[in-house]
Parts: structure tokens; C-alpha cells; sequence
């Protein structure tokens, strides 16, 4: 643990880099894999929805003794659905799956299974959803997802720069198309449970990149004045520097999800729990991934096009520093002389850190 | 802004803390003086029925589905839900004007006779009435006159009259149960008198309009005026000819609603015109809720079934006791973590997750009592997943702080610098979070619904606990000399910071 803490000391001060941006083709090449594959998948196979999106009804008996054959046989005896999914969960429990059935339809189906185990008909955990339920549902799903984005995008260009919100976007559509391409290629259950976890980890998603970003503004500040990096290096820097938040962060936020995932499906099988972990799961993999390599990487190949970036570049390289792509040294050439520099040194690029007592010109 | 907060959480840290300390007991004694002394459960955790309606114009009818008779509809559907007896029996209805569901929860086992019972259309007529009784009479002369069974009532119908008891709420039965054709018995809506009906007469369709007026020169008050159609023109005629001159009670018209009385005004004389008044000492609101029954008469709605989830008391306790599981395992692996990488600055992490833990807990209390709050497992889960991201608030102060350190500042210098940058990450960060949380609640349906409130809810927290718990706490801590004194424990120690020794030392004695 506490050599991680060195790492986060060394990482802070530039001695130890990891280039992110300037081999950002590397990555953007692996999301595109990704996500070509997300699309295959989804084509190909499509998302397997679960029954409050296609409409359906669901019967679980919970007795020592049930085995899928006899719930099926069960089901069949009543001659009313051809179509039946039968799963066994756990030890002791068996569900079945059908598609939309009226009520009498779904009370002789309880019937025949109470009768076949012989529980009682309140025992069974029942669940049923009309067919233009599941079309409701599934349109405040989208409805959702773009408010969301719209709204967080609004957001994020109010805070920081539109760029960034840009930035920001982008990686958190990618991790739609990651996460959705995933449950299409496992064949996972979409439930709304899975949406809402889903837009969670959209939000927490963000909150991984606001945190990062705001790193890459406080360093770019005055990057143009100092001239000794270039947009790209500083940015780096700054994820170099929250890389070990980042870490935690993630981490932190995997333990509690964790656990409702092991408990979930561990105690419960298939339901509202497994299904929100899962989901929250694989987005916060995604997402932690994203703002790392898919958002900052982005924001530096966006903001290096400005002239006033392109500008500062030739005059860093002119200055003997190193281009974009070597940024380790030059990283630690700039930081050869941090401990000889005064605290109060505006010129630094790493300059509001050292001012504290200072008020940040953008604070809100 | 920041140098007067900060002067202020520097200034008084202890007195920050205390009136947080002071504001949660507070809160939890308000809950106890309210009675609120558990959370409310969810019908996941406890076990029950829930059914979602989507109202919808009748089959056969033409018109719109408006606000008011959504609203009439609930009514319908609460006293249908009530008749059942059940302890904590709840309808609403969700979303907003036109769009919305109606969300019927029942707790306990008594799934089938609810799906069955809310589904059907309620129906608006008019009938003569008979017989008029008190609630609770065994005759049918309990409050009339007459010895004699009335023209027309049969034997049947005279027995099952004698046995109701309609002061009994299972006995106001509805359900749209009354055959059109045939004379029944029924109660009316308060439980105070109960009737042997004729056959329907004139039905809610023949309505074209009803309206609650009042009269300003008069001395009639409130009253309702009330339009049929041509077909309903002709068939209130008929009865109102019929009925005016039969003695009390059988010159009276009953406008029954899903089977139980609403009204039963006398005829005062045959109204062939096809506008009638009915007078009487209205209240306002009385008028407006018999125009409303009116109203809704002439356009009834039918229910599609959305959802129906039956939870038997079993699989409740199965998944409060998964939820609450999953919940102590996550919070002790991230104190765990905490522990391990903070070291001393991990009790300052543990004891404000303890904070908000508490405030959350009282929370969900008093809103229990104040707006029906119910914690469902997507709601537990929310918390869950909350506890993860209230640590990360810790983390980015923790990690700020420590950059400060490396800098080259002294812990107590650290602590304010951090803060002022590590508070802007917190607030961005959490503000995403709160736009997620409210998005996602307007946007859902259902039980995930809980979801989005408890996130909220706890985001909300965690920023209370981060400004008034964490922040004035390791204020306290770095004046404190073991913080100081970079011992291993303490979460200082030039080795966890990755400093070199001599450096830091020289800067510390700046």
C-alpha cells in the first residue's frame, strides 16, 4: 500500500511518467477495435432484453426439491405457452420465464406449479408485464440516456471549457457502446435494473474525468506564458499526477459494488441487485478506463490545434525541450529545478498550486 | 467566497463539528417525538403486491384521457384497495398530467384477489333506489315504514340487504361487481346507509356534462348541473316521470360509481329537458367531487396492466437481508482500505462515513414520515453504491492534501491549501452525480426509481459531511503533533509520501 503511496510521490513530481497522450493512437486503435466489435455483437446478436422490456411474466418457486423439468412440465400441463425459458437458481429455487399472459392465463400457471410442488400459490414470487409496458419502458430508458447527456454536457462546458465537455462526451459515449457491445456479446439480461445502473456509472464515469480535468486546467493555466510545456505535456502530467486518485477512486467505488454483485448473485441469483452491480460493474472498468486514455488524450489533440497551442509547441521545441512524444524527460528536465524554486513563482507551470492562498481566478 | 469559508472552518473547527453533531441528534429526536423509529420498507423487502395501471380510454369510447379523470380514478381504485382491509395499503399516481400510472402496493399475500380487483373499468349509472337503510340494519324495514317488501324486491335480494353491514370497510366491496341489469344491494361511499337498487336505468355514458356551480342570488349554495345526451335525455325523463310521485325512499335517483352510493338525490319533478340541478347543502368541495364522479361517468377509463410484482414475504426478507449484507461487506472493505493506505488519516475517513451513515439513517426516517419514503432494495443499493462515492470525496481531499505535503508544505498549511482546490473537484464532481441522480428519477418507473432517490439523497449528504465532518476534523488532527511528526501510522511518513528525507525536512522547518 505504502509503496503505491511512492508511486503517487513519484508520479507527482514527473520522476515516473506514463505516456498517455502521445501514444494516444495507440488507444483510440484499441477503443476502435472495441467498439467495432461492440457493434458486431450488437448486430449480430443483439441485446437479450428481459421481460419488463419485451413484455413477459416471470414465476419463481422457491422448495427444496425443484428441478427445471418438473417446473416445465408443470407449465406444459396447462397447455397455454409454447414459448418457456425454465432456470434453476441456487439450491432451492426455479424460475420461469413466459411471454405476456392475462391475468387468468397467469393464475393457472401459478396453479400448476403450486400444485406440482406442492407450496403455496402466495408463495410463488411472481412478476408480469404488459407487452406496451415494456414499449414505455424501454422509450424512458432512451429518453433518459439523452437527457443525460445533453444535460451533462450543458454542464461540463458551463464548468470548464467546452472542449473539455466535448472531450468529457466523447469518452462517455464510448463507454455506451463498450458496456451495451458487452452484455450483447455475454448475453447478459437487460433490465431496468441494468439501465439505471448503467446511467450511474455514466454519472460516476464523469465524475472520473471532472476530477482529471480538473488537474489538466489547473496545469495548462498558464502554460502559454511559461513556455515550457506544451499543452499536451502538461495535460499529461496532470493525468500522471491523479493517476493514483484515480486508482483509489476506482477502487473505492469497485469495493461497495463488489460486494453487491458477490451477494447478489451469490444469494440471490438473478434480480434487481445482480443486475444494477453488474452493470455498474463492467461501466466503472469502462469508465475509469475512458477518462484516462480516451478523454484527456482527446482534449490535447483538441486544444493542440489551436494557433496559440501550435505556437507554444514550436517555442518548447525551440527552447531544446522535447517534442510531444518524449515527455517523460522533458517532464523531468522542468522539474529538475522545482526544489530551487520559491513557492511563489507565477511562472511555473505548475504555478496555483504554489499560490494557495490565492483565489482562483475561475473558481465558482 | 473561499477566504471567508475557509477563515471560518479554520477559525472553528471544533464548533463546525459540534453544530453537525448537535443537528443530527436533533433530527433523530424530532424522528422519535414523530414516532418515526423505523425505516419504511419497500414491498421487495416485505413481501406484497404491486400493480402498475396505465389508464386508458374504455373500449368503444372516443375522447381523451384528462388529468381529472385520472385523479377520479385513483379515488376509485383506493376505495377498491381499502374494501381489502389491508394495513398500509397504498395508491398513487406517478408522473405527471395525462402520462401518468397508477401504483397500487399492497403488503402481505394477498396477490391474486388485488390483481384482480383493480383491473376492471368502473362504471357510472343511475339507479332507483328501493330500499334506503341505516349501515347496519337487519331488516328492510330498518328505517322505512313499510312492513311489506317493495314492489319488486326479491327474497334474494332482501337477505343479502339484512346481512350487510356497510359500516364495515370490507363490506363497501366495489369493483365494478354490479350487474347492469339486475337490482343489487350497495353501500354508499362513507359507510353511513346502505340501499336496495333497481336496475340501471340510465348509464355514465348518457352524461354530456356536469358542472359545480354555485348560486349567488338563491339561497341553493353549491350545486351541480348536470346535461345528458339525446339518448340520456329520453332515459332520465322515463325514470324522473316514474319515480316523482312514489313516496320516500323510491323517489330517489342514486348515481352509483364502481357499485357504491355517491348520491341519491329526490326527484322533485320529471326532468324531460335533459338538464337537471341537483340541490342540496353542498360544500364546495362536495359539488366538485359529485360533478368530477359525473365527469368521469361519461368517460370511463379502463386499466392495461403494466407491471404486476408479487414478492412473497419470504423473498422480502431474503433481499433485505442480501441488501443489508452486501451493504456492511462494502462499507468494511473500503474502511479496510482506507485503513491500510491512510493509515491515521483512514480514522478521519471511517468516522465521517460513520456521519454520514447516521444522517442518512435519520434521514430515511423522517422522510418516512414526511413523504412516504419507502427503502427498496434498488434504494438499499443506491446506498451502497453511495458509500463508494462518498469515500472518493475523502480520497480527493486526502490526495490533495498529500500533494500539498510534497510541495513542500507543512501538514497545518496543507490542510487549507488542499481544501480550497480539493472543494472545487468535490463540488464539480458531486453536481454530476446530483444531475444523474434527478435525471434518473424523472426518467425511471418503478422500484429503480428508489434508486435515484437514495443517491441523491446521499450525494447531498456527503457533501454536509465533507464540509462540516471532514474537513474541520483533519483541521483538528493536523495541529495535532503525532500528524506532525511523520510517524508511519500517521499516514504522513515521508516514505508513504514518496519524499526524499532530507528535502522535506528542510522544508517542513521553513
Amino acid at each position: 500500500m505504502s509503496s503505491l503511496a511512492g508511486i503517487g510521490g513519484r508520479l507527482y513530481r514527473g520522476e515516473k511518467s506514463f505516456d498517455f497522450i502521445g501514444k494516444r493512437r495507440r488507444w483510440y486503435a484499441f477503443s476502435g477495435i472495441l467498439i467495432i466489435a461492440s457493434l458486431f455483437a450488437l448486430s449480430v446478436q443483439g441485446l437479450k432484453l428481459g421481460i419488463e422490456f419485451k413484455g413477459g411474466s416471470s414465476f419463481r418457486v422457491t422448495h427444496s426439491g425443484v428441478t427445471v423439468e418438473a417446473a416445465r412440465a408443470a407449465v406444459n400441463s396447462t397447455g397455454l405457452v409454447s414459448e418457456v425459458i425454465v432456470q434453476k437458481i441456487g439450491s432451492d429455487k426455479v424460475q420461469v420465464q413466459t411471454g405476456a399472459l392475462s391475468t387468468l392465463e397467469s393464475n393457472a400457471i401459478q396453479d400448476a406449479l403450486a400444485a406440482k410442488f406442492g407450496v403455496k400459490v402466495e408463495s410463488i414470487d411472481t412478476q408480469s408485464v404488459g407487452p406496451s409496458w415494456g414499449k414505455e419502458i424501454t422509450r424512458k430508458a432512451l429518453y433518459g440516456l439523452i437527457a443525460f447527456i445533453v444535460v451533462v454536457m450543458l454542464y461540463l462546458a458551463l464548468a470548464f471549457e467546452p472542449k473539455m465537455a466535448i472531450a468529457a462526451i466523447v469518452a462517455v459515449i464510448h463507454d455506451v457502446f463498450i458496456t451495451v457491445g458487452i452484455y450483447a456479446l455475454v448475453g447478459f439480461d437487460v433490465t431496468p435494473a441494468t439501465v439505471i445502473g448503467f446511467l450511474t456509472i455514466l454519472g460516476y464515469s464523469l465524475y472520473d474525468t471532472v476530477v482529471v480535468f480538473d488537474k489538466v486546467r489547473e496545469n495548462t493555466r498558464s502554460v502559454t506564458s511559461s513556455g515550457k510545456m506544451t499543452y499536451s505535456q502538461a495535460a499529461n502530467l496532470a493525468v500522471n499526477q491523479t493517476l493514483v486518485r484515480s486508482f483509489n477512486t476506482s477502487l473505492v467505488a469497485l469495493l461497495p459494488v463488489g460486494s453487491i454483485l458477490f451477494v447478489g448473485a451469490g444469494l440471490l441469483g438473478a434480480g434487481t441487485l445482480k443486475d444494477l452491480s453488474l452493470a455498474l460493474f463492467i461501466g466503472l472498468a469502462t469508465g475509469t478506463y475512458s477518462s484516462i486514455f480516451i478523454a484527456t488524450p482527446l482534449l490535447a489533440a483538441l486544444r493542440e490545434r489551436e494557433p496559440a497551442m501550435q505556437a507554444l509547441r514550436k517555442r518548447v521545441a525551440a527552447r531544446g525541450g522535447a517534442t510531444a512524444s518524449s515527455i517523460s524527460q522533458s517532464t523531468k528536465t522542468s522539474n529538475s529545478d522545482e526544489r530551487s524554486v520559491t513557492a511563489v513563482n507565477d511562472d511555473r507551470p505548475r504555478g496555483p498550486r504554489n499560490q494557495p492562498k490565492r483565489k482562483r481566478k475561475h473558481r465558482r | 467566497m473561499s477566504s471567508n469559508t475557509s477563515a471560518k472552518t479554520t477559525g472553528r473547527p471544533g464548533r463546525t463539528m459540534a453544530i453537525l453533531l448537535v443537528s443530527i441528534i436533533a433530527l433523530f429526536a424530532i424522528a422519535f417525538i414523530q414516532g418515526a423509529t423505523a425505516v419504511k420498507l419497500g414491498l421487495d423487502l416485505r413481501g406484497g403486491t404491486s400493480v402498475t395501471l396505465q389508464p386508458r380510454i374504455a373500449a368503444g369510447e372516443s375522447g381523451k384521457v384528462t388529468s381529472e379523470a385520472i385523479d377520479q380514478a385513483v379515488s376509485i381504485i383506493r376505495q377498491r384497495v381499502n374494501s381489502l382491509g389491508v394495513a398500509e395499503s397504498e395508491v398513487s399516481s406517478q408522473g405527471s398530467g395525462v402520462n401518468r400510472q397508477i401504483v397500487i402496493s399492497v403488503p402481505g399475500d394477498t396477490g391474486r384477489r388485488v390483481v384482480e380487483l383493480v383491473g376492471q373499468t368502473a362504471e357510472l349509472r343511475f339507479r332507483q333506489v328501493l330500499v334506503e337503510g341505516a349501515a347496519n340494519a337487519t331488516s328492510l324495514t330498518g328505517d322505512t315504514a313499510t312492513a311489506t317488501l317493495p314492489a319488486g324486491v326479491t327474497p334474494e335480494v332482501a337477505a343479502k340487504f339484512a346481512t350487510l353491514d356497510c359500516s364495515l370497510a370490507t363490506s363497501r366491496q366495489a369493483g365494478g361487481g354490479d350487474d347492469a341489469n339486475a337490482q343489487i344491494v350497495a353501500c354508499d361511499r362513507a359507510g353511513a346507509s346502505k340501499f336496495v337498487l333497481s336496475n340501471a336505468e340510465v348509464v355514465g355514458r348518457d352524461v354530456s356534462k356536469a358542472t359545480a356551480a354555485i348560486d349567488q342570488q338563491g339561497a341553493a349554495g353549491w350545486y351541480v348541473s348536470l346535461s345528458f345526451n339525446n339518448d340520456g335525455t329520453k332515459k332520465f325523463g322515463d325514470i324522473t316521470t316514474r319515480v316523482v310521485s312514489l313516496p320516500t325512499p323510491q323517489n330517489q335517483v342514486a348515481i352509483v360509481l364502481d357499485g357504491l352510493v355517491v348520491s341519491a338525490p329526490r326527484i322533485n319533478e320529471a326532468i324531460v329537458s335533459g338538464d337537471a340541478q341537483i340541490t342540496g347543502s353542498f360544500s364546495q368541495a362536495e359539488a366538485q367531487d359529485l360533478a368530477n364522479v359525473l365527469k368521469y361517468g361519461a368517460l370511463p377509463l379502463a386499466f392495461d396492466r403494466g407491471e404486476v410484482q408479487q414478492v412473497s414475504p419470504t423473498l422480502g426478507a431474503d433481499q433485505l437481508r442480501a441488501g443489508l449484507l452486501a451493504g456492511a461487506l462494502g462499507l468494511f472493505l473500503v474502511v479496510v482500505y482506507s485503513m491500510l493506505y491512510y493509515r491515521g488519516l483512514g480514522l478521519v475517513s471511517v468516522g465521517s462515513l460513520g456521519i454520514a451513515a447516521a444522517l442518512v439513517y435519520v434521514l430515511f426516517l423522517l422522510l418516512g414520515k414526511w413523504i412516504g419514503f419507502t427503502l427498496t432494495l434498488a434504494g438499499i443499493a443506491g446506498a451502497i453504491v453511495a458509500i463508494g462515492i462518498t469515500a472518493d470525496s475523502f480520497i480527493v481531499y486526502f490526495e490533495r492534501l498529500r500533494d500539498e505535503v510534497r510541495e513542500g508544505r507543512t501538514l497545518r498549511s496543507a490542510v487549507e491549501s488542499g481544501w480550497l482546490r480539493a472543494r472545487h473537484t468535490i463540488i464539480v464532481a458531486d453536481l454530476v452525480s446530483l444531475i444523474a441522480a434527478v435525471l434518473l428519477y424523472f426518467f425511471a418507473v418503478g422500484g429503480v426509481r428508489g434508486f435515484a432517490f437514495t443517491l441523491g439523497l446521499t450525494t447531498l449528504v456527503d457533501l454536509v459531511v465533507v464540509f462540516f465532518f471532514t474537513k474541520p476534523l483533519v483541521t483538528i488532527m493536523a495541529s495535532r503533533k503525532f500528524f506532525n511528526s511523520g510517524s508511519a501510522i500517521s499516514g504522513f511518513s515521508q516514505k508513504s509520501l514518496g519524499i526524499a528525507p532530507k528535502t522535506s525536512t528542510a522544508k517542513v522547518g521553513e
